[in-house]
């Protein structure tokens, strides 16, 4: 029985410690996601294709005609998923002379920017209010201004609260302005010439989330921004058929190892079945005894098993996922989910043993008589 | 009218293609009270005569009138149900549950009964106090000697009243000291109205019996009241040697 109680916790702890990791990592990644930014892009329906790729635009920078009016803005939060919406960032981009030299404008509104870039590190401070900028690291670097400095644009004078750390992406070309002082400037006062929108990714339907918003605006383009992270996805998605596979062998081993066992148990208590028989124990009640020792060490297997599979995860995590902040998943469902599982595997397969014994021969298994 | 009747019983065994006889035209009868032996050399059929008595073995042809009862008429889990409540078993090695004190394994019978825990308890300690191991009830099998073993096995066979107390061997793995206790044991039960019906090698164990069987290929050869001096051979139907 130990042997049994053994052999189905070592099975039952191998599922849990899989599924928990593959939890584990996927909640890490959807983390990440969330983390790292938009995920959904709305721009102005254009009928012209975009003239950049790879972070290389060509011809230089691109003025859509056409906008986003700032009203249409409330109504992304309007949406049916709306609870999965974190960051709503509005931008208007607008190409302005600064130094004597063409630098691309964006205005953004700061709190939802910084919400969504949290990878941003600003040497100074954030903007507070209109009278003050944000630059990108190049941008710094080549204006030759530090924070602090004053700068003019469109003959008003800036203070540049802060600058951006090296982000190796196109932020780093770029000043930034608040929403409203950027429109003043560049003349597109309640337009916006893109949204980006983080959604909070722990199982929501980025598909459904874009076209959800699409049906909100109709004139603009909405897409969803994921090749990075549907690739990671797609990763783990392996990962966890992969352990799906293994859970499932795992589990047919499992049940091999019970029924051997309770086969061999039964056989060596021939005797004792025997007895049971002769002093008129029904066949249904020597079923019901070895199915409910059955279900007995099923029960006491699952929560050994499940208590020893989430030690082993929470050791082999840090491993597993290559960031610190892979947290791990202390879910219930697995917890139920084992010890059904557990009794299920246990009980299905000793019904044959347990069959078996009730149609003992009671005077085979007492010889003597 | 008698407590068991059975008329042309009949055993076959088939082994391969040969088919062993093992009982073959077998009549008995037993009143209620009574205190038989059955004796025989290994292969005469007594221990199949046993099983056959007690329910747990078909007969190939005849049938057991117990009580009024056809067992083998039975469906095979009203048969059981009819072992549980009417015939009681002493097994040659005793068989007792290992893992279950001398108490648990005397309620064992009384397991399947509906009657409430406490009552089954009673009943348990009473038929220990009959075989006197009063003093001994939360003991483990292991914890027994031999003959305290036999005792338990016994009083498991009467905690239900059986209206039959059937023996195999009972007297098989005990040492002569204990053997004539036990036998003691079994007279008193008897003597206190319990059917008894005992297969055994031991010659001196019919001098207990108000009659014995002595059986030799699948048949009965002697049937002997004890009033018949031991000693005679050419008592009743035949030779009883031994006894």
């Amino acid at each position: 029985m130990a042997f049994l109680t053994i052999g189905l916790m070592v099975g039952i702890a191998t599922i849990v410690n899989l599924v928990t990791l593959t939890k584990s990592m996927s909640g890490d990644i959807e983390r990440k996601m969330d983390e790292f930014g938009a995920n959904i892009l709305v721009t102005p329906r254009s009928n012209d294709l975009s003239m950049s790729y790879g972070g290389i635009s060509l011809g230089g920078v691109t003025f859509d005609q056409k906008e986003i009016s700032e009203e249409d803005l409330a109504k992304i939060t309007t949406i049916k998923n709306n609870r999965n919406i974190s960051a709503v960032s509005p931008k208007v981009l607008g190409g302005v002379r600064l130094a004597g030299r063409d630098v691309l404008l964006v205005g953004v509104d700061f709190e939802a920017e910084l919400r969504m870039k949290q990878w941003w590190k600003i040497f100074g401070d954030t903007p507070k209010n209109e009278g003050e900028i944000l630059l990108g690291s190049d941008a710094a670097k080549t204006l030759n201004v530090m924070s602090g400095d004053s700068i003019e644009i469109k003959g008003e004078k800036f203070k540049v609260s802060g600058i951006l750390d090296q982000t190796g992406s196109q932020d780093d070309a770029l000043v930034f302005a608040p929403l409203k002082k950027a429109q003043r400037l560049l003349g597109k006062e309640g337009k916006i010439t893109l949204v980006e929108v983080a959604a909070l990714c722990a199982g929501c339907p980025i598909s459904d989330m874009v076209t959800q918003i699409a049906e909100k605006l109709p004139d603009a383009k909405v897409s969803a921004i994921q090749q990075v992270v549907e690739s990671r996805l797609h990763a783990l998605d392996q990962f966890r058929r992969f352990s799906y596979g293994v859970a499932g062998v795992v589990v047919f081993i499992g049940a091999l190892i019970v029924f051997v066992t309770m086969m061999g148990s039964v056989t060596e208590r021939t005797t004792e079945i025997g007895v049971f028989r002769a002093i008129g124990f029904r066949k249904s009640h020597i079923m019901r005894i070895i199915l409910l020792e059955a279900l007995l060490v099923s029960l006491l297997a699952g929560l050994l098993g499940y208590a020893s599979g989430m030690g082993a995860a929470k050791l082999t995590l840090p491993i597993m996922a290559e960031g610190k902040n892979a947290v791990l998943v202390w879910d219930t469902t697995v917890m139920f989910g084992s010890i059904a599982l557990s009794l299920v595997v246990g009980i299905l397969a000793s019904l044959y043993p347990a069959l078996h014994a009730s149609k003992m021969d009671p005077t085979e298994a007492l010889r003597a008589l | 009218m008698a407590l068991i009747e059975i008329s042309n019983l009949a055993k076959h065994y088939v082994s391969g293609e040969e088919t062993v006889e093992a009982l073959r035209g077998v009549d008995i009868r037993i009143d209620a009270g009574e205190f038989i032996t059955i004796m025989g050399q290994s292969g005469s059929g007594k221990s199949t005569l046993l099983s056959v008595l007690g329910g747990l073995n078909h007969p190939t042809a005849g049938d057991v009138e117990m009580a009024g009862v056809k067992l083998y008429a039975l469906p095979g889990e009203k048969l059981a149900d009819f072992r549980a409540q009417n015939l009681g078993f002493v097994f040659q090695s005793f068989h007792l549950i290992p893992y279950l004190t001398a108490l648990e394994n005397v309620m064992l019978p009384l397991a399947i009964a509906k009657m409430d825990n406490r009552e089954k308890r009673t009943k348990a300690k009473e038929a220990l106090e009959q075989v006197g191991l009063e003093a001994k009830v939360d003991r483990l099998p292991s914890q027994l000697s031999g003959g305290e073993q036999e005792r338990v096995a016994i009083a498991r066979a009467i905690v239900n009243k059986p209206h039959i107390l059937l023996a195999d061997e009972p007297t098989g793995n005990l040492d002569t000291k204990t053997s004539v206790e036990v036998m003691a044991l079994f007279r008193e039960l008897n003597k206190s109205g319990q059917t008894v019906v005992m297969v055994t090698h031991n010659p001196e164990n019919c001098a207990y019996a108000d009659r014995t069987i002595v059986l030799k290929d699948g048949h009965i050869v002697v049937e002997a009241e004890r009033s018949f001096p031991v000693h005679d051979r050419h008592a009743g139907k035949g030779t009883l040697e031994g006894c």
